[in-house]
């Protein structure tokens, strides 16, 4: 009965999306107020039903009822309660219906946080989220309906891939699909006010906070990925360049080129045209994202889909919302105008030209990730590009990018001159340079590589210590001055100083790790980078849903005890699937990572282990943390309170409320 | 500047910026795809000399025998009609598993044995790489277009 509830609550769902999507657009084009005041209650109205359904789903793993396809597919009487729970979205059907739901969070959301816009603004918005909503509702129900029963009822599931059966993808998919689905409410603003005609300034104001918050959700969704595949994958490794993080890598470049360009659009007026098509360009690839991750193209842990069916709809649903939308843009945009003047050398150019970095950096990803479908789809035989590709075009691309992400906090708006600009950072430069010649030495071998990281990392810091020296310093007392400053300056540099902290991360993770892969018999010592591993053998033991075989490690340090390591050799009961748990010392200047390979037959318990030392690793997530830091200050700003403040007033009609709003934003910029 | 010397400027930084980008990338492919052979292809002497490719196939049933040392392993990929020996130093992945699908990243020497530097099997019992069912559907065809002349020698002569 439950699942059918599910079922329903979600064919509601799609009605009252329909209807949102068609009711307020034609409201705003008529000008009719009732069917643009339609566009919240059906907004609530749709929340509701989905978050039905989503609770049905999520009972139906919760109880066991194995009746239910998705659930007996995904789930196993065994797996431990937070895992139920989690298995909602460890499938295709399930992933599809939290994006949904998330979705319908996003636009009860703008529903709610929207009183200050103009009703025109707000019905448009909505109306292009309910479509979107429309699109995957109608791919749920036709193709992929996670409530299917399954009849005869299974005796016991078939279990949740034991890869997924960790704290790190209660949190991962979740968090990136926020991140996701929120670039629709960026993509809703854009299209809104191309549908509008109306392009100033003030829809970049609109949408920057939104389009912030999603890509705080996206920047920890992914960091939370790569750290999962970090410690979970057992290899050590934290980026794969893997058709599908590059998926989820794409739409992250264009979003932060987007939340670059909008503050510019705001601020000054200029790159209109530009803004909005990187809002359109950043959730199309949110939604190519899900198509390579969900249609079975690629094939990798993340793909649950083999129908093509679902592949071509997904397609077509892609091929429909790119293509209206750039050429809505078309028709459009000429009216937008190319906005505010500005110089060669003009902090617009720096942030520009860092746009386009990052919008070619996003293109280069996307051209290694599809050139084997490409390739395959025309019959040149199979191929694959691997790492190396994306690390050659990647780090010429970002040098300049970071170099300039130094400069860009320091230049003048408008127009700045070279020698002057030259003359306040030599001092910065200088000093970043020195420690990163110097630097390496102390840590092991010189190698220009690991240089060039440390001075494009120690160059930002320096950076954002003079811009704060520079905003700092002078009359008043240095508190009053730093309580002056705007969170979202602070938020900017947080953000800067966290991508200076991943450079550091990576660069002395690649410049220094050591990684062996060796036999040891009980009792053997391994001698790595100072430290003596000890192998004391493994043990049998029995997990919840899992038999193991439990090694133990002593690590020492000059006959000192450091650690002991417990890495674990899974087999899981249901499927049957062996996994690999590696246990990890964890540190501020990096990790001992341990994992057990194989036993070695014929032997008195030996195993092949691999002991890796990862200098700095944790400074790559630590770097992401700082960055998605810097996006919650930015949107804790005063102007947004402000906001809220000021639409409680304009309740009350006064307009004038939004001059001064005006005025103080003008202060900041 | 005039604002048409401007504009000149922005373009033509652009255009350059693009052809920088353009050769990098082009540049990056050239070198860094590896190509996928089929066991039957790398008998017939059509993958590279000299050159890292990935093969795809199954691990042979009974093939997968270790060194002394636990760390070497010697294994042959298979297509079900032709079949190349594979050495591995290192640990493999948790799904590697006699009669699985696998890939393998390596140099095929003059004696035809690959040497892998990685190998590749996916994340899910039942599933596997396409790389691999590809090669076995190849064969598949291969053979059959081989067979097929022997059992009609007319056809050719028809011809």
């Amino acid at each position: 009965m439950i699942p059918e509830i599910g079922h329903f609550a979600l064919i509601v769902a799609l009605f009252l999306a329909f209807c949102l999507g068609v009711l307020p657009i034609i409201g705003a084009a008529r000008d009719n107020a009732v069917l643009m005041g339609a566009a919240r209650p059906l907004a609530y109205g749709q929340f509701v039903f989905l978050s039905i359904a989503f609770a049905c789903l999520t009972y139906a793993f919760v109880v066991n009822d194995f009746s239910v396809l998705y659930v007996a597919q995904h789930s196993n009487s065994q797996l431990p309660a937070i895992y139920k729970v989690s298995a909602v979205w460890g499938g295709h059907e399930g992933s599809l219906l939290l994006w949904s739901f998330l979705l319908a969070g996003w636009i009860l959301a703008v529903a709610l946080f929207s009183r200050h816009l103009p009703g025109e603004m707000v019905a448009r918005v909505l109306g292009v989220m309910g479509l979107v909503s429309v699109g995957f509702l109608l791919f749920m129900l036709f193709t992929s309906n996670p409530f299917e029963r399954l009849l005869p009822a299974a005796a016991d599931g078939r279990d949740l891939n034991p890869l997924l059966q960790d704290p790190g993808l209660v949190i991962h998919p979740p968090m990136l699909y926020m991140g996701y689905v929120g670039f629709s409410v960026a993509f809703a603003f854009a299209i809104a006010a191309l549908l509008g005609g109306r392009m100033d300034a003030t829809w970049a104001r609109w949408s920057r906070p939104w389009t912030t918050v999603a890509w705080v959700f996206m920047t920890g969704g992914i960091a939370i990925g790569s750290w999962w595949a970090y410690y979970e994958l057992g290899w050590g490794g934290w980026w794969f360049w893997d058709p599908v993080e590059n998926a989820s890598f794409m739409p992250w470049l264009i979003g932060t080129a987007l939340i670059h360009s909008l503050a510019v659009t705001e601020k000054r007026g200029a790159f209109k045209s530009w803004t909005v098509l990187l809002a359109i360009a950043a959730f199309s690839l949110s939604l190519m994202g899900t198509f390579l991750v969900r249609s079975g193209v690629l094939t990798s842990v993340h793909s649950f889909a083999a129908d093509p069916k679902r592949g071509i709809f997904i397609l077509s649903f892609l091929v429909v919302v790119i293509g209206a939308s750039l050429l809505l843009f078309a028709w459009r945009a000429p009216k937008i105008g190319l906005g505010g003047k500005f110089d060669l050398l003009s902090r617009e150019s720096l942030l520009l030209s860092n746009n386009v970095l990052l919008s070619v950096a996003a293109a280069s990803v996307f051209i290694g990730t599809l050139y084997p479908l490409f390739m395959d789809a025309l019959g040149q035989g199979k191929l694959s590009v691997g790492p190396p590709y994306f690390e050659a075009v990647f780090v010429p691309l970002m040098v300049p990018m970071v170099l300039m992400m130094g400069l860009g906090p320091l230049a003048r708006w408008k127009k700045f001159s070279a020698p002057e600009l030259a003359k306040r950072i030599r001092w910065a430069f200088a000093s970043a340079a020195l420690i990163a010649l110097l630097l390496p030495l102390t840590m092991g071998e010189w190698s220009a590589m690991v240089a060039l990281g440390l001075l494009l990392a120690f160059w930002i810091i320096a950076s954002t210590m003079l811009s704060l020296r520079e905003r700092l310093a002078g009359r008043g007392s240095f508190m009053q001055r730093a309580r002056g400053q705007p969170l979202s300056y602070y938020g900017m540099q947080s953000a800067h100083l966290g991508v200076a902290i991943f450079i550091i991360g990576v660069t002395l993770v690649n410049g220094y790790e050591t990684e062996r892969d060796v036999r040891m018999e009980v009792g053997d010592t391994l001698r790595e980078g100072g430290y003596e591993f000890r192998f004391n053998g493994a043990t049998e033991i029995e997990g919840p849903n899992y038999m193991a075989a439990k090694g133990n490690m002593t690590v020492s340090k000059k006959g000192k005890l450091v650690t002991e390591l417990y890495p674990e050799k899974r087999q899981y009961n249901a499927s049957g699937m062996p996994m690999t748990e590696a246990a990890i010392d964890t540190g501020w200047l990096g990790d001992l990572y341990v994992s057990l390979g194989e036993p070695i037959p014929d032997s008195n318990g030996a195993w092949a282990v691999r002991v890796y030392i990862k200098p700095f690793v944790d400074w790559i997530w630590a770097g992401c943390l700082l960055m998605a830091l810097g996006g919650v200050l930015a949107i804790s700003d005063r102007r947004y309170r402000l906001h809220r403040k000021a639409a409680v007033k304009r309740g009350a009609q006064d307009k004038s409320s939004m001059g001064n709003i005006l005025a103080t934003e003008g202060k900041q910029s | 500047m005039k604002p048409r010397q401007k504009r000149f400027m922005f373009i033509a930084v652009a255009v350059a910026a693009l052809a920088l980008v353009v050769g990098l990338v082009l540049n990056a492919l050239e070198n860094n795809v590896s190509l996928y052979f089929t066991p039957t292809q790398v008998f017939n002497n059509e993958a590279p000399h000299g050159r890292s490719f990935r093969i795809g196939g199954l691990v042979q049933e009974g093939s997968v025998k270790r060194e002394a040392d636990g760390l070497t392993v010697n294994f042959v990929i298979t297509d079900k009609h032709k079949s190349i020996p594979v050495v591995f130093k290192g640990i493999l992945p948790d799904l590697f598993t006699e009669g699985k699908g696998v890939v393998a990243q390596g140099r095929v020497e003059a004696d035809g044995v690959m040497r892998a530097d990685e190998v590749l099997a996916k994340h899910d019992e039942n599933y596997m790489a396409p790389e691999a069912a590809d090669a076995l559907k190849k064969a598949e065809t291969a053979n059959a277009a081989a067979a097929a002349p022997a059992s009609a020698p007319a056809a050719p002569a028809a011809k």
